[in-house]
């Protein structure tokens, strides 16, 4: 929004102005990326380095139905994590946005504080609650039995049985999908909320009770005029929640056991065990493409 | 159909310890210019938003057509509010901001877009279906959201200062435009605002308020000549104030020294027991000065001619302010005798 640059003496002045964010972009960023790129073309090597006989070979490998399954799976995780977000988020974001100023700010805060510890330690957290010999387990199988017992000696009738079956083992909640998408879900839901609370926040209220003056009711109100007009913020959100879930690797990997990978896991045994480095660079591609596709697929639909 | 439009008894409205509304009653008759005047603060706002339902009263009954409103939320009262801000529909063309109210009482949509297009080509604004509030002037804006409350024929039009934001000139042309379109159209208007000009030119009945309070009610001449205590007298006009003492007390009238020099004889409606002693002027009850006289308007001849003090009035146009001459020349000193009226 700035005018255009009069002299040459201003453009060299921006030039400077940006060139600490440009040197880093361009080195950290955009030649690394250019690097993939052109590894993705090349081949293993005997030893785990690039043997530079250029070939689509790495692209094609992807299409095999083992890492189109793992793709899909990544695909409906990430998805299931945004609704879910926004789902919980939000509700949680409107809430926020129209309480009274003081509480506000306290509220935001408790949301963040979780925040400030590590990721890596709150995953953790969550592989403690879910194992099989974890806190929700202990409490399915101990305290919460003995409840179903204590009633099927009271009361004995033959409905008890069902849930003295259910109580009798530990749930498996741990390694499956649903664990990795509890564990996204905790950690990028303040990405979701966030952004939500800024569009509620900026919403004229008057043109809410505009609407209820003219017949609409609340839920009428909402989808008419709070739902369109905060819409920006809910494209914001699922923007931020669903492409770090689509790379996720963490997460599936502590909280997804053995048979739950997710793409991520597949470009990071590439690099890390398999050291195929262009197979991984490859299929690095084509997520950031599935990326890039998405994003402006929803920008699209967020300005309609 | 019941006697009254809106009716309120005793309303009251706290906001925790602040008194917004303060036991207002009012009775507003059926397609009535009816306005709110006040200086900001001082409760005609919310006054207004308790009728439209935005909020509930503390204390006191809202009546809309003879029907209590008790609880009722906005959407289910026969009223349409124009907003002060507008609060037009930022992503909605102006066609489906008009046909908002309308869409939502399941009108058809051949009858929608018959009625909306009728109510933009009342307010002027033919052809303007398709562009969005942003789009808009001012001016077109407010005639859109008075479109939009218009076209669901409510019992009761309800009007927040919609005339606030425009320019001198526009505020001129639209209150005269608004005051034809309401004896076109014969709803109830309840108008708000806190410049009087407006509201002695557009309304048939004012209820001027102050600090939650109603002071007064009445027709802009029965406000402006006789202004029911010392603050309505002060907003409306300019007045000069003399200060007088209540010598005595006959029916109908108080003969008020002021200075020691002028004595005045003043109207008084029926009192509870007077108060002699040193008084300020102001008209009505407790004695005392007048307010300027709008010359060019046709109002009845003061009450008793005799004591008033007031300079002639011309024939013209608009307001004119009369400087009040309390000269020698035009008075006797003595004063026992009678100020002379002029003409």
């Amino acid at each position: 929004m700035a005018a255009q640059p009069r002299s040459r003496r201003e453009t060299w002045r921006l030039l400077f102005l940006i060139s600490p964010s440009l040197f880093w972009l361009v080195v950290f960023f955009l030649i690394p990326l250019i690097v993939v790129l052109a590894i993705s073309f090349g081949q293993r090597g005997t030893y785990g380095g690039v043997r530079w006989d250029l070939t689509l070979e790495n692209y094609a490998r992807f299409f095999d139905p083992l890492y189109l399954r793992i793709f899909g799976r990544t695909l409906v995780i990430a998805l299931t994590t945004t609704v879910i977000c926004l789902l919980m988020g939000y509700p949680l974001a409107y809430f926020i946005a129209t309480r009274p100023p003081r509480w506000r700010n306290t509220l935001l805060v408790l949301l963040m504080i979780p925040f400030w510890t590590n990721f890596l330690i709150r995953t953790y957290a969550w592989l403690l609650l879910l194992r099989d010999q974890g806190f929700v387990n202990a409490f399915w199988t101990g305290p919460l039995h003995a409840v179903f017992a204590q009633l099927a000696l009271a009361v004995p009738l033959g409905i008890w049985e069902p849930f003295l079956q259910a109580t009798s083992a530990p749930l498996t909640l741990f390694g499956t999908d649903g664990a990795i998408i509890i564990g996204l879900v905790y950690g990028w839901l303040p990405d979701m909320v966030l952004p939500c609370y800024a569009a509620v926040d900026r919403l004229d209220y008057s043109l809410v009770e505009a609407a209820q003056d003219l017949y609409a009711n609340r839920l009428r109100s909402f989808l008419r005029v709070i739902l369109p007009l905060t819409l920006s913020g809910i494209v914001a959100g699922s923007i931020l929640v669903f492409i770090p879930s689509l790379g996720a690797y963490v997460t599936p990997d502590l909280l997804g056991g053995a048979k739950s990978i997710m793409i991520g896991n597949v470009i990071y045994s590439q690099f890390m065990s398999a050291r195929d480095y262009p197979f991984g660079s490859a299929i690095s591609f084509v997520l950031m493409a599935v990326m890039l596709v998405g994003t402006l697929i929803y920008f699209r639909l967020g300005r309609e | 159909m019941a006697k009254y439009a809106v009716e309120l008894k005793g309303v009251s409205k706290h906001f925790g310890p602040v008194v917004a509304v303060d036991t207002v009653s009012l009775s507003i008759g059926d397609g009535e210019f009816f306005s709110l005047l006040g200086p900001s603060g001082c409760g005609k706002t919310t006054t207004l938003r308790l009728i439209a339902g935005f909020e509930l009263p503390t204390e006191g009954d809202v009546y809309i057509d003879g029907q209590l409103q008790g609880e009722t939320p906005p959407y289910r009262r026969p009223v349409n509010t124009v907003f002060q801000n507008y609060a037009l529909f930022p992503h909605m063309t102006v066609f489906q901001n008009v046909a908002f109210g309308l869409e939502m009482q399941k009108v058809s949509k051949e009858e929608i877009r018959q009625r909306v297009l009728a109510a933009l080509e009342m307010v002027q604004l033919p052809g303007m279906e398709n562009r969005k509030p942003a789009q808009l002037s001012g001016g077109q804006q407010q005639r859109v959201a008075l479109a939009r409350a218009l076209v669901n024929h409510p019992k009761v039009l309800l009007l927040d200062e919609p005339l606030g934001a425009l320019d001198l000139k526009l505020r001129k042309a639209m209150q005269l435009e608004l005051k034809a379109l309401q004896h076109r159209v014969g709803i109830t208007f309840i108008y708000v605002t806190h410049d009087q000009e407006e509201a002695l030119t557009m309304s048939e009945r004012i209820a001027v308020m102050d600090r939650g309070q109603v002071l007064q009610v009445g027709t802009p001449e029965e406000i402006y000549e006789q202004p029911a205590d010392r603050f309505v007298a002060d907003f409306i006009g300019e007045t000069n104030f003399l200060e007088g003492q209540v010598q005595e007390r006959q029916a109908g009238e108080a003969e008020v020294v002021v200075d020691g020099v002028l004595t005045l004889y003043v109207p008084t409606p029926p009192l509870p027991p007077p108060t002699l002693g040193r008084m300020k002027g102001g008209g009505g009850n407790e004695a005392g000065g007048y307010c300027s006289h709008p010359a060019g308007e046709n109002l009845p001849p003061p009450p008793a001619a005799r004591p008033t003090s007031r300079a002639g009035s011309g024939a013209g146009s608009g307001l004119h302010r009369h400087r009040h001459a309390l000269s020698g020349a035009t008075h006797r000193q003595d004063h026992r005798d009678r100020a002379s009226a002029e003409r």
